[in-house]
């Protein structure tokens, strides 16, 4: 699965004084190239982000034209998507054609990119890395615990963590959501099995909305925890590499007639 | 030559060199990439707006985005595929009214008010409300939707389009890719590609809830497209052409898709 890059340091003196001892190595400083993430998964996570942003902020325009979402009870509204400042502050009003333009432009970028990342993860095999495993639910809370600096132990990971497993997968699965709640309400009539499926035309509607304010949701926590992690996590997702330190394991024993004698 | 020999073998890079030199390529690619699609951003978001026509008001690489998804989902349409219907009981009783664009002069007489047809032939035909509801009636009860984003069970009563056509033997129009209508002032119209103006849910209306239209509502005869938005249900029809080009359209002057379809 991983291409192990290992080119020891100061293996040779370290050799040279502990003879076969190699579980000294470990205190030996070596620093190994591991790859991470694909060139294709790179590609496509870049291209969402800004591709997202465009549908989010053309979505809005189109929400404003008639900006019925809020939380009533009993008679009150106690909370109503977006404020007026809001609107103001980003200009949004009195655009919905503009939106409808840009919106129906960016859905096939989305759609095409989204689709070529789901069939390399298919394809090249990596959706078991990525994929929710049966006890990813319950080391999930583990990797809460841990993030919240409850609890000490490290849970075990791979290439992602229980909780990134679950995250991601999540996500994956929003983005279809958000198209086919988005035909549904492109094209109601001739899809309108697909409106069926969703429950009808407010719900597809409402589904649609609650979809986008989960990336908005997704996106703030995706950042700290991004930030929290670190340098050599974010390059990773640039340059495909992580750099670890060496494990013993990880090693090429040495062959027989090679063994120093001491 | 030994020197020569001795230059072809690169220094293996040390861990350190390779972790630098991949990183530069990879952020350095990434940055360039990045200034590239800020670039073509720039470019779209600044991009002139398309010549005035029948369209107008897009900037004109989006225009032509619609137009190409137009293409696209058109594929998908089907006479098969018809409007959800609903029981009457469920038709709004406050039918909103969104716009009175072309219906707003004051000096309107329904009385003297004649549907006026210009054949593809030169002809001129003039029908009266009279002999509109002597036609076979036919009863709709759909979910109409406005671009805005709203949408309303409502009840129209009137003839289907495609029997309006058969009955006047207006079958070399039917032929013809598009048609036209138009309030009798003028001040809004219509263009729809004839599939549209054909599916069998497509009626030329003169009640609503039972009742004969208001002026508000369109009479004496409006337009009722379920597989439209709202923008296209024209009121208050003065006269219909054909043409194998896009007839006039009010809004898509103004920045909507000309298509409009769901």
């Amino acid at each position: 699965m991983y291409f192990y890059v290992i080119i020891p340091i100061c293996l040779r003196s370290r050799k040279q004084k502990h003879g076969g001892l190699w579980l000294h190595l470990k205190q030996c400083f070596m620093k190994v190239i591991k790859e991470k993430h694909s060139l294709a998964m790179r590609w496509t996570h870049w291209v969402n982000f800004p591709v997202l942003a465009v549908m989010i902020w053309s979505g809005l325009f189109i929400y404003w034209a008639n900006d019925s979402y809020g939380i009533t009870i009993f008679g009150t509204t106690i909370f109503q998507f977006f404020p007026e400042w809001f609107y103001k502050y980003f200009h949004l009003k009195q655009r919905l054609a503009e939106g409808m333009a840009f919106h129906f432009f960016f859905m096939w970028l989305f759609f095409i990119n989204g689709l070529l990342y789901v069939i390399y993860t298919i394809v090249s095999g990596s959706w078991r890395e990525l994929v929710p495993k049966r006890n990813s639910f319950r080391e999930a809370w583990q990797v809460l615990l841990h993030d919240l600096h409850i609890r000490k132990a490290v849970p075990p990971q791979k290439k992602y963590n229980a909780a990134q497993r679950i995250a991601y997968t999540a996500i994956i699965i929003m983005g279809f959501g958000s198209v086919f709640t988005g035909l549904a309400i492109y094209k109601p009539v001739q899809f309108y099995w697909i409106c069926w499926l969703c429950g009808g035309y407010h719900v597809a509607r409402i589904l649609h909305f609650a979809l986008t304010i989960g990336y908005v949701l997704f996106f703030m926590i995706h950042v700290v925890q991004v930030i929290l992690a670190g340098w050599n996590n974010f390059r990773s997702v640039v340059s495909g590499f992580e750099v670890t330190d060496c494990q013993v394991k990880d090693l090429v024993k040495p062959k027989e007639n090679e063994e120093p004698v001491s | 030559m030994k020197n020569l020999f001795h230059k072809r073998i690169a220094k293996p890079l040390t861990v350190e060199q390779q972790i630098k030199r991949r990183t530069f390529i990879s952020f350095g690619t990434f940055f360039a990439l990045s200034a590239g699609a800020f670039a073509g951003w720039k470019w779209l978001y600044n991009s002139p707006k398309e010549v005035a026509g029948v369209t107008g008001n897009v900037r004109a690489p989006l225009r032509r985005a619609l137009n190409k998804s137009e293409l696209f989902f058109r594929n998908f349409f089907s006479n098969s595929h018809l409007v959800r219907t609903y029981p009457k009981s469920r038709a709004a009783i406050d039918v909103r009214v969104n716009s009175m664009i072309g219906i707003d002069d004051e000096n309107f007489k329904s009385d003297k008010w004649f549907l006026n047809i210009k054949s593809t032939d030169g002809s001129l035909l003039k029908v009266s409300i009279d002999e509109i509801r002597s036609l076979p009636k036919t009863e709709i009860v759909f979910d109409f939707k406005c671009v805005e984003g709203w949408d309303q069970i409502q009840h129209w009563t009137g003839l289907k389009l495609i029997d309006f056509l058969d009955h006047y033997h207006l079958e070399d129009c039917v032929k013809k890719k598009y048609i036209g209508l138009e309030t009798p002032n003028g001040k809004y119209y219509v263009g729809l590609e004839m599939e549209s103006a054909v599916h069998p849910q497509t009626i030329l209306a003169y009640e609503m809830n039972g009742k004969p239209l208001s002026i508000k509502h369109g009479a004496p005869l409006r337009l009722i497209i379920p597989v439209k938005y709202g923008i296209k249900n024209l009121k208050r029809i003065g006269t219909m052409s054909f043409s194998d080009t896009r007839p006039r359209d009010y809004w898509a002057e103004r920045g909507y898709d000309y298509y409009s379809g769901l």
